[in-house]
């Protein structure tokens, strides 16, 4: 047996001093990369949590004649006991409300969908529209992206109140049919289920049609050429190559239209007339006409809950897509 | 003239005047707007052949492939595949298929998936499509990888799911475009016998499309070398390397001398050429009728000797000149000698012994020589 006595060992080898060295390296990166990431963190604290908290917190108290017109109210002055005291008072009432009066299932319901046809409708009008940007020349598609974006140059409430010229009883569109002799009596657009698919088709359309342009532009088109050339016709290659490629375009876009959709007011309200049932109206009318604050927050916060629903699966989709 | 490429198998329907070939090109013409990429091009392939398109980019090669897959229409001329004409036939009902130089492969499906798409298309029983994806994956050796998505293979590997959806539907003809184009160099070497392995063993019509001449040398029974949207030679491997029909095509495959000259005499079949610094050669190998004019004599760099003493038997060409630049290759070395008039001749000698006493160098006075069959005379 042979000792190895007389070969001094090393305290620290160099592997080991390299190895400190670049760990402390990894340190302050992911440092940085925390840093970088704590900012939107921050964002949505301040921004997001902070009201949506401000806002749960109303909708579990009371209505009052006063200002602000509910109670509870915090205040930094009563201390802990009377944080402790206004807990004490809040109350789950107005979530119990909603379920008692059908109104607000209804607008629920009925939100739901007219933002679910108004989405599908877009789809059916963006896709079109996409697939030809996409596969335009590129010297012309920088052009079409810009036509499709040009409308947010003017006001958005201008534009839904447009429409009420275009769609109205002797508004233009019914002139131009009567012109052309296609009707005889000026059709009822106005103030119907029709006129909001119209309005939220419009307005949405650039939210659908830029998340598809943008799936549509990167699909390397000889994979059509090759579907073809396997047997298929130009239609069974649609659905069997393109639009499954498309899909986290389709997802992204009817995701960015069906949710601002749902909780809409500004088009049920000017293009859908008094009749009209949409959650976004029925919370306005909470807030302002009735003033009961608690009531209406509530009702946001449950339609927020709705709208979890399908952004969780956006999420999914989503790195599913990344994935691959 | 003595038979060229005789190494080849004996498979030979172009020289063959009953042979029907399979596939015609007759007049055709495609522009692009302003751009003439095909230019009245005709050319026959016949069934079970390997046929190279060669050419630099832009040639028409492309084109030419895409019109028979029913991508393009010809502007003008017919296409004829079995005697069928093809015009107005959309590619989905041709019974050709194509693997496309990107591959193409459906990102969302899986390899078998892939492959299996051109089969479901036709309506093939489920039990049928999987024998079929069965034997493919067999074929190019990726059973391990059948469940993958085209992403989680390597190039190589990505390549022959390429090739096996392609000839899974067993199609009269196969059209490659730059199959190997993005294989490294070792991984293209391999797969260039695999092809034609493959080529032989389901008995297909190969039409490849490649702008590396080793590739189509290696591969393809015929060559055609395609110049701005004409044809510019159709021949074997052989045929193209030893008899190029025109100063072009001689450049174009290999390397290549062209002494010029004028045509002063005949001498039996041969013809002397003089050259622009007075020295005379014989040349064999004209075309028939040329005995006066400007002509070139091609001669390829390894049928050039250069010794330092002039060779004695003066049967052939020899000329004087100067070791000008060598570059030693390993199995050859190749010598750039300038000649009195200032030419400057490519010659390469194999290194066929490890230790040459003496071994020329730079600046040493030498002689080349070469015989007057070793070349041909072009005129064009």
């Amino acid at each position: 047996m042979t000792e190895t006595t007389g070969i001094p060992t090393t305290p620290a080898s160099p592997g080991t001093a390299a190895q400190g060295i670049s760990q402390q390296r990894g340190m302050v990166a992911s440092l940085t990369s925390r840093l970088v990431i704590l900012v939107p963190y921050l964002w949505l604290l301040l921004f997001f949590l902070v009201p949506f908290l401000i806002v749960f917190k109303i909708s579990l108290s009371t209505t009052t004649i006063a200002m602000p017109p509910y109670v509870p109210v915090f205040s930094l002055d009563d201390g802990l006991s009377g944080f402790l005291a206004g807990l004490r008072e809040l109350t789950v009432e107005n979530y119990l409300w909603l379920t008692q009066d059908a109104l607000y299932f209804n607008a629920y319901v009925s939100s739901v969908v007219i933002a679910a046809v108004s989405t599908f409708l877009t789809l059916l009008v963006g896709y079109p529209m996409a697939y030809g940007m996409a596969r335009a020349p590129a010297s012309m598609r920088a052009t079409l992206l810009m036509l499709v974006i040009l409308p947010f140059w003017t006001s958005f409430l201008i534009r839904v109140y447009a429409w009420i010229g275009i769609l109205k009883p002797e508004g233009l569109l019914n002139q131009f049919l009567l012109w052309l002799g296609i009707i005889d009596t000026p059709l009822q657009i106005m103030n119907t289920h029709t006129a909001i698919y119209i309005g939220i088709v419009y307005s949405y359309l650039p939210f659908m049609v830029l998340p598809l342009y943008a799936s549509l532009e990167k699909m390397d088109f000889s994979l059509i050429e090759a579907a073809q050339d396997l047997g298929c016709t130009p239609t069974a290659a649609f659905w069997k190559i393109t639009f499954p490629l498309s899909l986290p375009g389709v997802v992204a876009g009817s995701m960015l239209v069906f949710i601002p959709a749902v909780g809409e007011f500004v088009i049920p309200d000017l293009l859908g007339g008094s009749q009209t049932l949409m959650i976004g109206r029925t919370l306005w009318n909470e807030f302002f006409a009735n003033r009961d604050w608690p009531v209406s927050s509530a009702v946001a916060v449950i339609l927020l809950l709705i709208l979890v629903v399908p952004i969780v699966f956006f999420q999914r989709a989503q790195s599913r897509a990344q994935e691959g | 003239m003595k038979a060229l490429g005789s190494i080849r198998r004996t498979f030979a329907p172009w020289n063959d005047p009953a042979a029907k070939p399979y596939i015609v090109f007759d007049g055709v013409t495609k522009r692009f707007g302003d751009f003439t990429a095909v230019d009245n091009l005709s050319l026959s392939i016949f069934e079970r052949e390997f046929f190279a398109l060669l050419g630099a980019s832009g040639c028409g090669k492309s084109t030419l492939l895409r019109m028979l897959a029913g991508f393009e229409e010809p502007t003008s001329g017919r296409i004829l595949l079995d005697g069928q004409d093809l015009r107005g036939i959309p590619p989905y009902r041709r019974p050709v298929n194509m693997m496309f130089q990107s591959y193409a492969l459906f990102p969302h499906m899986t390899v078998e998936a892939n492959i299996a798409f051109g089969l479901k298309q036709d309506g093939m029983p489920k039990a049928d499509v999987e024998k079929r994806v069965g034997e493919m994956l067999k074929l190019v050796k990726l059973e391990p990888f059948a469940k993958r998505k085209p992403h989680q293979l390597s190039g190589g590997q990505r390549q022959r799911v390429a090739l096996a959806r392609s000839v899974a539907k067993r199609p009269k003809v196969l059209l490659l475009d730059e199959p190997l184009g993005a294989l490294d160099k070792k991984l293209r070497e391999e797969t260039q016998f695999e092809l034609m392995d493959l080529q032989q063993d389901l008995g297909l019509t190969f039409i490849v499309v490649t702008h590396d001449q080793e590739e189509a040398m290696t591969m393809a029974d015929r060559i055609a070398v395609l110049d701005k949207g004409e044809v510019m030679q159709v021949a074997t491997p052989a045929e193209i390397y030893e008899a190029p029909v025109s100063r072009f095509v001689a450049n174009f495959i290999g390397n290549v001398n062209l002494l010029e000259g004028t045509v002063t005499g005949r001498e039996g079949s041969a013809l002397r050429i003089k050259g622009a610094s007075g020295a005379e050669i014989t040349a064999q190998n004209a075309p028939a009728g040329v005995d006066h004019g400007e002509v070139a004599f091609a001669i390829r760099p390894e049928k050039i000797k250069v010794s330092s003493h002039a060779p004695t038997n003066g049967a052939g060409n020899m000329m004087e000149g100067e070791v000008y630049d060598l570059a030693y290759l390993g199995d050859m070395t190749v010598y750039l000698v300038k000649l009195a008039d200032g030419q400057v001749v490519k010659a390469s000698a194999l290194n066929s012994a490890r230790v040459t006493e003496n071994p020329l160098t730079w600046n040493d006075r030498v002689w080349i020589s070469f015989a007057p069959d070793a070349g041909v005379v072009l005129t064009r």
